[in-house]
């Protein structure tokens, strides 16, 4: 009997972690969060210092912090993420400032949804790594073109999933703009944007994290800074640990990003009844 | 029809002339409403019941301006809708409030094209918190609130403008049942108080009845009028009448018209 009731609070338990779009307690969310990474790094650790692999393949941990504290303290590191997060910022907001005003546009307007959808539906399918060559021949080798691929691989994606923002809020809010006499000028301005933002900036959360991916890509030719760079230069040379070290640190500072932009909406939306 | 809708002729706030309505789908015509004439009269309070898809909505919409007739023509007080306009207030199904304003400023809203002076609007923004009885939730957000004070929100929105007719989609269809019933002597006693004429969609013949001074009982596939019951039961009205016999007697005849429409729906299908 004693067992039975055991197993039956036990199946209550775990009901109650696993329960369809439930809440659940906040220190075990985030402790589920670090699960994965700390059974990985343990994985890791394990393998190198069993001497599984060999370290250029594999370099281990101690060795990848070493080359980051390495890079701290020569001060590489800072240079390099400074400029990088320059281009990151410069290259999304840049995609940003252009897609908001289209993407609104398109999700309101089926004219102009009808003009520009099937080109930007075509071009977001084609690689951003082939048209390196023509952003070369566009932007010269400078920073203007690292920001023109950040742009490229952000932009098109953003303007559709804004146009969607737009299209989801509910019709009846419009309407009820309307029957309250406001003109369609108004109705955009104080309604339908006001109603799409809380949208709008989750898409502003996670296309910024694709533009982050874009880094590597957007380093790869001439350029003499930058974080994606030197994984790039350390290929040459075969150093695993700096290949390594740069990729978590880009994957670090892509989480920090994420991070921001979640409590900076979570502020901002406090009036937003869909749970961020 | 009847005697009262010779009485509503006479003083007609919203005509319905022979109105229909066909909605375009994939490359057919579909017909939504086939014709509808009805006049509805000054204050008085309408009811429209039928099946689901007989076109109560797109009536509705049309008397809104929010959609437009493809034949016959909406008039009130003898002039056609063209439009929306602030003559007519809405309450919708879903509560469709501004979510990133407050309870008043969703209210204060509805009041930014009237007329009014700063002191008067929050006047009216006061009374009208009051009357739906949502004091102390004035800097509320709709997130904070439940289903039903949402939906006393929404009305009080519609109704914070004087218009003088308020359509309403089924209002109190996502409410529970008591919820709904506060909801429903609520609304007749702003009606009373503040003289709107009200067209009212359910799907609650219980509620049709108790609020009516007519049922426009809406028949299908086409949608065309099925049947119009004036309810002769005495005003102000609570809930006690819902055992009055004579309440009884239209449930039964009004339950049995829309079961007619859904068994031929039916076999519509069935052929
Ligand atoms: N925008 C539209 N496009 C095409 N068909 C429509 C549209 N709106 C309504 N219809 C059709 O018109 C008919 C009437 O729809 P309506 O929404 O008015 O019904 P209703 O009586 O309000 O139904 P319910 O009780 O389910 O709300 C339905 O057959 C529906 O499919
Ligand atoms: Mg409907």
């Amino acid at each position: 009997m004693d067992q039975t009731t055991d197993r039956g609070r036990i199946a209550r338990k775990k009901k109650g972690l696993l329960r369809l779009r439930q809440d659940i307690p906040d220190s075990v969310f985030s402790a589920a969060g670090i699960v994965i990474p700390v059974v990985l790094f343990l994985l890791w650790w394990a393998v190198t210092a069993m001497e599984l692999v060999r370290p250029l393949f594999l370099p281990s941990p101690w060795s990848v912090l070493e080359e980051g504290w390495r890079q701290l303290s020569e001060g590489i590191l800072f240079a390099d993420a400074s400029v990088s997060i320059y281009r990151i910022l410069i290259g999304w907001l840049a995609a940003t400032v252009v897609a908001v005003p289209i993407g609104i546009l398109m999700g309101n307007y089926k004219l102009i949804e009808g003009l520009l959808e099937p080109l930007i539906s075509t071009v977001r399918y084609m690689p951003v790594v082939a048209l390196i060559p023509l952003s070369i021949l566009w932007a010269g080798i400078g920073d203007g073109q690292k920001i023109l691929i950040l742009f490229l691989g952000t932009f098109f994606q953003q303007a559709l999933m804004i146009m969607d923002n737009v299209k989801n809020i509910d019709l009846n809010l419009i309407r009820a703009g309307q029957t309250l006499g406001f003109t369609n000028n108004e109705i955009l301005r104080r309604i339908i944007l006001p109603a799409a933002l809380p949208g709008i900036w989750d898409t502003f959360r996670i296309t910024i994290g694709w533009t982050w991916t874009y880094l590597v890509v957007a380093e790869l030719v001439a350029a003499n800074a930058g974080l994606g760079r030197r994984i790039m230069d350390a290929q040459r040379y075969l150093s695993t640990d700096t290949i390594l070290f740069g990729t978590l640190f880009i994957g670090l500072l892509g989480l920090l990003t994420d991070y921001l932009f979640k409590r900076g909406g979570r502020s901002l939306f406090k009036w937003s009844s869909q749970s961020r | 029809m009847n005697s009262l809708s010779k009485h509503a002729a006479r003083d007609a706030k919203v005509s319905i002339v022979g109105v229909g309505k066909n909605f375009n789908v994939s490359g057919r015509d579909l017909v939504a409403i086939e014709k509808i004439d009805l006049d509805i009269g000054k204050n008085e309070f309408v009811s429209i019941v039928g099946t689901s898809g007989c076109g109560k909505s797109t009536l509705l919409n049309m008397i809104g301006g929010l959609d437009e007739p493809t034949f016959g023509e909406i008039l009130i007080d003898g002039r056609p809708v063209n439009g929306p306009g602030r003559d007519r207030g809405f309450v919708f199904q879903t509560y469709s409030l501004f979510e990133w304003m407050t309870v008043e400023g969703n209210i204060r809203f509805a009041l930014e094209k009237s007329t009014f002076s700063k002191a008067e609007k929050t006047e009216l923004v006061a009374h009208f918190v009051h009357a739906v009885g949502l004091s102390g939730f004035e800097k509320a957000f709709p997130k904070q609130l439940s289903g039903g004070m949402r939906q006393r929100v929404a009305i009080a929105r519609a109704l914070v403008y004087k218009p003088s007719i308020l359509l309403m989609d089924e209002p109190f269809g996502a409410l529970d049942a008591q919820t709904r019933g506060m909801m429903q002597e609520l609304l007749l006693q702003i009606w009373d108080d503040h003289k709107v004429t009200v067209l009212f969609v359910t799907h609650d013949v219980d509620e049709a009845i108790f609020l009516a001074d007519r049922i426009v009982v809406l028949a299908s596939r086409p949608g065309r009028i099925k049947k119009v019951i004036p309810i002769e039961l005495e005003r102000p009205r609570s809930f006690e009448v819902l055992t009055d016999p004579k309440f009884a007697t239209y449930k039964r005849e009004i339950l049995a018209d829309i079961r007619e429409e859904t068994l031929k729906l039916m076999a519509m299908d069935h052929s």
